[in-house]
């Protein structure tokens, strides 16, 4: 094909004029080999703008079309929507990025405008060799996988199962409801968590849309976006829950006592248990670990007592599969184990207590109905310390972020002390106090005002135990002065970290993990609740440390991204993928282990070896092209021919 | 008509492209039937003066073997050139500068000053190393000059064809002489060979685990090799995915990894800079994000000599082709 390439130089209003020399721009391109046509406009991208492409093309008989204007992230598809409509095909029209790459970046306009000539050079130097290409259809299985049923996984269930679509739940505990079922109040309205929370459970637990794997985790994850094929092992609970009406009569009767998850440590439960009594689904389940049985081979009372005939002892886990087309990863926070912070003590302290503990303690269902005890004798403590940036903020031994919700939540915390012992004093101290959620300011102040809770601002540097109070010592950075503080309870505000099981889960759907071990997103601004991988969606704490309202936010963001794939017939996949030349494909396999997307593997045609690449899953990322050692992959209309000829324009 | 003229010569190489060609076996005898052998100057007693009275073009093929390092290699380069209706770069120096090309690491006085004078066995009080022009006695006696920079052939004059390895395979060389005998000759600037990568003939090619990793990289001498297992996936640096095949695996088979000496294949423009970039694929992959900087580093570092190692063949016909001066 003779090349016939048309170049629109934007002006971009001034953003790209000021500092390029457009007409120039214009002028130098005009002789160029292959160009036919050049021209320049203030906004491209405007009705009249794209009007000027479309009838140029018709006019010159355009085959090729380079706009010299903004990122292709911004109007790549504009530009190729506007060449469609008069019938050239759209791979066959690129950007030439002269603005983030050159004008806004660049003072010297003769230098400026030098360097937008050669950038335009080469991108008709891609245009030339560029292939007229379809994008490739994929058809769509229109049901959700959702990992993680806190809230988080349980908002994103119930928004896409209400829009008529279904949702598989996957939740590695026995009951679905995560954190927020163990929180007290919630700031900054001081809204039981369990009211609005349970609710939301029990509709998952009925919704005809939901299916729900309690005490399930994803074994293994195939296909791609929209293909998905997941495996999911049932954990072995040992009862049978079709017949188990929870009637609770094995608990009661098991002998076997273990510190409860649920409630931090702060009380026990039994070997077969129901986490809480809210749970959903209510269904005991038996801890192997602790069960007498199947530690000793004797006792087998919940069998006994059980006139339903629930218990199986030989139960075995089990696998199922299900097919969907979007994933949404909410396997939420732990938090930061307090034996790592030894100069609190490192857990030796019963006193010395972490948020989630006080939550059950200041929580109705709790251990103590509410009432503010502390572990060591139960006594009511008159002097409460709350410590913020236990493990944040602290990039030299502990974890570099802040945890975002601790400065919150201890207020909330010092405040309900008051509450429940009015003549306590709670102390808070805190680095700097990062209140910037709607009404979060006002909580903070109420706090130090009306309800006459003391913050000082300095970090703690020890804490001992010193006659049967805790003393901690600390520097007032406001006074200068150093304090020794002695208090009844501490409660530190530990660093959120990411649910330990998040990595491995994370190899196992490719997903990528920052540094400090959460979900990274595809994009921090434009693209936060997608990963990299298309077609899984992230939500809550798995992401980055959050409030409740800025998870539930999240949450309904990935369902509307999942419901807006389901809106569509059949998704279309960028055709720009990796291309094999079997005749040159030695079949040696780097580019299986190269590509991050699983979109490359090994097949053996005629006794040979030689490689694949799936369309569907390729993301065009081209590391396995710059990684072939036989140079026998190409990526569409990214050609080594290409890339050659478009640095040989810009070195010229 | 005559028999078609062939000319063989060796510039700076070891000798053993010239070993290759009676490699032939009894198969020379074929070839010295169907041909007149010119200038041989290993096995036949033919000057520089005999070439120089022939007519342009007057010799059908001249199969030149060994690098350019020399003013006098140089010179007869581009009188066969002329002399020539063919020039087939012969073996792995000629194709791509070779072992002899590592000297492009360095410069003249660097390997003077260890070949005349640092080398324990050397014992050279004066420090005398070889000058291009010496008066002695009234007489001016003279040396070729001897190059900064080791050259490739196609670098010195325009070469018609390649044949790869070291040195190339008797089977490849006797199918390019019955390709030239019969006439059927490919696009110029080709290589005779294969043009798919090592690892497609290597019997070792089925036992490579689904993802190729490097957790640990071990030389040769180092491990026992299991002699049917994948040398990459024993942590063994093989460059056998960024080389040409048609070699007839003789180092795997021999239980020694590839070392390059096929060159690349023709999508491949920088032998050396591709293998650095698919050994740095594999290296460490699945722990990648669980090492330390210092950890990579160690792995790293555990290539000895990467430049000699990536570039033991190429280092003249890479990108770079040369260290700087």
């Amino acid at each position: 094909m003779e090349p016939r390439i048309g170049v629109f130089v934007c002006h971009c209003g001034i953003n790209i004029a000021s500092t390029v020399d457009v007409k120039r721009v214009v002028e130098a391109i005009k002789g160029y080999p292959g160009v036919v046509h050049a021209e320049d406009y203030v906004y491209m991208c405007s009705d009249p703008g794209q009007e000027l492409i479309r009838s140029r093309i018709k006019e010159k008989k355009l085959n090729g079309v380079v706009v010299a204007a903004c990122s292709p992230t911004l109007h790549e598809a504009t530009f190729r929507n506007t060449v469609s409509q008069v019938g050239l095909n759209p791979y066959r029209c690129e950007i030439a990025n002269i603005r983030e790459h050159c004008s806004w970046i660049h003072t010297d306009r003769d230098k400026a405008t030098e360097k937008a000539i050669k950038i335009v050079k080469s991108i008709v130097e891609k245009v030339k060799l560029n292939d007229e290409l379809l994008p490739i259809s994929i058809p769509i299985t229109k049901r959700a996988l959702v990992i993680g049923g806190g809230i988080a996984g349980i908002q994103a269930a119930l928004d896409i199962a209400n829009a008529g679509y279904e949702v598989i739940l996957v939740e590695k505990n026995p009951s679905i409801g995560g954190h927020m079922a163990q929180l007290s109040e919630t700031f900054p309205t001081l809204d039981c968590a369990q009211c609005i929370l349970t609710p939301k459970m029990v509709e998952v637990g009925q919704h005809p849309n939901i299916k729900l794997y309690n005490y399930a985790e994803v074994e293994d994850l195939s296909g791609y976006v929209g293909n998905f094929k997941v495996k999911i092992r049932l954990k072995a609970s040992y009862v049978d829950w079709s017949k188990c009406v929870g009637c609770g009569v094995c608990m009661e009767k098991c002998p076997t006592k273990v510190p409860s998850e649920f409630e931090m440590g702060l009380t026990t439960r039994k070997a077969i248990y129901v986490p809480f009594p809210q749970a959903v689904p209510n269904k005991p389940v038996i801890d192997r670990e602790n069960c007498l049985y199947f530690k000793t081979g004797k006792c087998r009372i919940c069998e006994k007592v059980c006139t339903f005939g629930a218990i199986k002892f030989d139960e075995q886990d089990e696998f199922v599969e299900e097919e969907v087309g979007a994933i949404i990863v909410a396997t939420g926070y732990e938090l930061y184990p307090i034996e790592k912070i030894g100069e609190y003590g490192g857990g030796k302290y019963k006193d010395v207590i972490n948020g989630l503990q006080f939550e059950r303690l200041l929580s109705a269902s709790g251990p103590t109905g509410g009432g503010v005890q502390r572990p060591s004798d139960r006594k009511v403590p008159k002097r409460v310390a709350f410590v913020s940036c236990v493990g944040s903020r602290d990039p030299e031994l502990h974890k570099p972020y802040c945890s975002k919700v601790c400065c919150m939540y201890l207020t909330k915390h010092a405040m309900l002390y008051k509450h429940r012992v009015p003549d306590g004093e709670p102390i808070v101290f805190y680095i700097d106090i990062r209140s910037d959620g709607k009404g979060y300011e006002e909580f903070v102040q109420r706090a130090q005002e009306e309800e006459h809770v003391t913050y000082i601002r300095g970090k703690v540097s020890k804490i001992y135990e010193d006659n049967g109070e805790l003393v901690l010592l600390a520097v007032d950075t406001l006074t200068g002065e150093p304090l020794e503080v002695r208090v009844d309870m501490v409660v530190l505000g530990m660093a959120i970290v990411p649910s330990p099981a998040v990595y491995e889960l994370a190899k196992k759907l490719k997903i990528q993990i920052d540094a400090n071990g959460f979900l990274t997103e595809a994009h921090p601004k434009l693209r936060p609740v997608e990963t990299l991988t298309p077609g899984i969606f992230l939500a809550g704490c798995a992401h980055a440390p959050k409030d409740i309202p800025d998870t539930v936010a999240q949450a309904s963001a990935a369902a509307s991204k999942v419901l807006e794939m389901f809106s569509q017939k059949e998704l279309q996949h960028d055709p720009m993928v990796a291309t094999v030349d079997e005749d040159r494909c030695s079949g040696c396999g780097v580019c299986v282990t190269l590509c991050p997307y699983g979109a490359r593997e090994i097949e053996v045609k005629d006794g040979k070896r030689v490689a694949k690449v799936n369309e569907a899953k390729c993301e065009g990322c081209g590391s396995c092209i710059a990684g072939c050692p036989a140079g026998a992959c190409q990526q569409r209309n990214l050609k080594d021919e290409q890339l050659v000829n478009m640095v040989k324009a810009v070195l010229e | 008509m005559g028999k078609p003229k062939f000319a063989f010569y060796w510039c700076a190489s070891c000798g053993g492209c010239e070993e290759t060609v009676l490699d032939l076996n009894e198969k020379i005898l074929e070839v010295v039937d169907k041909v007149d052998i010119v200038f041989w100057p290993v096995a036949l007693d033919f000057k520089r003066k005999d070439i120089e009275v022939m007519k342009e073009g007057e010799i059908d093929v001249a199969f030149i073997n060994g690098a350019i390092r020399t003013s006098e290699q140089e010179e007869m380069a581009k009188l066969l050139r002329e002399k020539a209706k063919l020039v087939v770069a012969f073996g792995a120096c000629a194709q791509l500068g070779g072992i002899p090309g590592l000297a492009n690491f360095w410069v003249r006085s660097d390997i003077f000053d260890r070949i005349y004078k640092k080398v324990p066995t050397v014992a050279n009080p004066e420090g005398v190393v070889p000058q291009q022009v010496v008066e002695m006695d009234g007489y001016k006696l003279t040396l070729p000059e001897f190059y900064d920079t080791v050259k490739t052939l196609d670098q010195t004059i325009p070469v018609d064809y390649y044949l790869p390895g070291c040195p190339p395979p008797p089977d490849l060389i006797m199918n390019a002489i019955e390709t030239i005998l019969k006439g059927e000759l490919p696009e110029k600037g080709t290589v005779l060979a294969p043009d798919k990568a090592l690892c497609d003939t290597c019997p070792r090619n089925e036992t490579k685990p689904e993802k190729l990793s490097i957790k640990d990289i071990k030389r040769p001498h180092e491990v026992i090799i299991d002699p049917e297992k994948c040398f990459l996936a024993q942590g063994i640096i093989c460059l056998g995915p960024v080389t040409r095949s048609g070699c007839g695996e003789r180092c795997i088979n021999a239980n020694m990894p590839c070392r390059g000496c096929m060159g690349p294949t023709s999508e491949v423009r920088d032998q050396g800079a591709k293998a650095v970039s698919f050994i740095a694929s594999i290296l460490g992959v699945e722990d990648e994000e669980k090492l330390s900087e210092e950890e990579v580093q160690k792995l790293i570092d555990k290539i000895v000599d990467p430049a000699g190692t990536f570039y033991r063949f190429s280092l003249p016909a890479s990108l770079l082709r040369r260290r700087r001066k």
